[in-house]
């Protein structure tokens, strides 16, 4: 493929699988129990992982793929999709995991990157990737490399919602700034954004991403997953927020019906009730690496 | 003309969009009291295992089985073909119990084996019609009150009980109204 196909049927199927998560939480786990939770608590896809990025970042190192038998295993555990995460420019792992037949590969900045120049070329592939932005230039970027859904940086491993809502905050007001832009003005928009002008013409007109936006990096409760709904994304990615919480299937549970009935205060109020301490959240300054700063 | 799109999780905005082209009024069903009023229910895709859970814990199972009963015209695109299901053959529980059809559950694979077929569906479009199957189902067979609409190789994709109707493939993921239309039509006739 030598330039971008949006209307492809492959990435037409990418896409679909995408909006058929809308209004969901995808969960991290890390073996086919917490999988078999997750999908029983009501997850629409998980996240199948060797170390869920609180761990990544208490024990430091070089974090990559995770073993192939774990996803597998995994895999055969739940009947929902299953994701599972690459290295940023790691087109190699993307390939294993293409291989292997996991349903989504997530290009992750909260694994070490490969390649400190270049994201995967992943129009190359047939399975779908999600990939994270801090802003709607980066969001689209990863967008014209093929990316079939966008999430959020956010941080995560932190518990902390604060860079998940800046990121939300930015891509929206972005994508209001270019509603609001005289036509001639777009392409000096796409200049600035570093984005492709067929994509910010896009995002001008229907006044949103042309592909599910999810959040994800420091959501731990279902307020949490409520506020970032009602700042406008269209699903929840969960981390460390669950399983490294006091009553993992209780809270997964909870942000499952914070995320269905996001508008509604009194389900919010009830939902939130009595769930046991939430995992210890970290503050952004106290960090020794920002992984949002992870990817280009 | 009301009528109600399950609206949990899934492809709600499309089937709602497409509803508003066609000039009815789309009612997106949470709550029990969404269903006051409707003429008709789309169960949209998505993940049936999280919109069954949710049909459950929100007291709407018990309140659509009845109203179907009594003759609601209810349409179901794939998670909702799972979700109408008297029979899945693969996993040892159903949901709404409603149509005399055996489901198979992500009947195709996983993501890679996704695919679009362009074929015409004799009662809804002579023209050839864009179908969208995403891990989808398919039905193995069907009792004796049940129309098959469309056979696609050998598996049965589009089946009609009375006013009830299940898709395994997504219409509200293409640009044509063609089943949008042929639902409404079963609502009026």
């Amino acid at each position: 493929m030598d330039r971008f196909d949006f209307d492809s049927d492959r990435y037409k199927l990418n896409r679909g699988l995408a909006e058929m998560l809308k209004g969901g939480v995808i969960m991290d786990v890390t073996t086919p129990e917490q999988a078999i939770i997750a999908e029983s608590a009501g997850a629409v896809a998980v996240m199948a992982l060797e170390r869920v990025p609180a761990d990544i970042r208490r024990y430091g190192g070089v974090a990559r793929m995770s073993d192939p038998k774990i996803i597998k295993r995994i895999k055969e555990a739940v009947s929902i999709p299953v994701m599972a995460k690459c290295r940023i420019g790691h087109f190699v792992e993307a390939q294993i995991l293409e291989a292997i037949g996991v349903d989504f590969i997530d290009e992750s900045e909260v694994l070490t990157p490969a390649d400190e120049f270049c994201h995967i070329d992943k129009r190359k592939f047939k399975v779908p990737f999600v990939c994270g932005a801090r802003n709607l230039g980066e969001a689209l970027r990863r967008i014209a490399e093929g990316a079939s859904m966008i999430r959020t940086k956010g941080e995560a491993g932190t518990g902390n919602v604060v860079e998940a809502v800046r990121h939300i905050r930015t891509i929206m007001g972005e994508i209001r700034r270019l509603q609001n832009m005289p036509e001639e003005e777009l392409i000096i928009a796409a200049k600035e954004m570093g984005a492709p002008y067929e994509l910010v013409l896009y995002v001008a007109k229907h006044g949103r991403l042309p592909v599910v936006n999810f959040a994800a990096g420091g959501i731990a409760t279902p307020a949490d997953a409520a506020l970032v709904m009602q700042l406008g994304c269209d699903g929840v990615f969960v981390g460390s927020g669950i399983f490294k919480s006091e009553n993992p299937e209780k809270r997964a549970k909870a942000i499952v019906m914070a995320v269905a009935y996001y508008n509604d205060p009194y389900v919010l109020a009830e939902v939130s009730e009595d769930l046991g301490e939430p995992m210890p959240g970290i503050e952004i300054e106290k960090l020794e690496e920002h992984y949002a700063e992870r990817g280009w | 003309m009301k009528i109600g799109v399950l609206a949990f999780q899934g492809a709600v905005r499309e089937h709602i969009d497409m509803l508003l082209k066609l000039g009815v009024l789309p009612i997106p069903v949470r709550k029990r009291e969404d269903l006051k009023g409707i003429s008709g229910l789309i169960l949209p895709g998505g993940e049936s295992t999280t919109i069954g859970k949710l049909l459950m814990d929100s007291g709407l199972k018990y309140d659509i089985i009845e109203m179907a009963r009594d003759g609601l015209p209810i349409w179901g695109t794939c998670a909702g073909m799972i979700l109408l299901a008297k029979h899945i053959v693969n996993q040892d529980y159903t949901y709404l119990d409603l149509m005399d059809i055996w489901v198979r559950r992500n009947a195709y694979g996983s993501q890679i084996d996704s695919f679009i077929k362009r074929v015409p569906v004799s009662p809804i479009s002579n023209s050839p019609l864009e179908l969208t199957f995403i891990r989808a189902p398919y039905v193995e067979k069907v009792g004796e009150n049940v129309e098959v609409i469309l056979e696609l190789d050998g598996k049965i994709v589009a089946v009609r009980e009375g006013k009830l109707l299940a898709t395994a493939f997504h219409p509200e993921l293409t640009e044509d109204l063609s089943f949008h239309k042929y639902f409404l039509e079963l609502i009026k006739n």
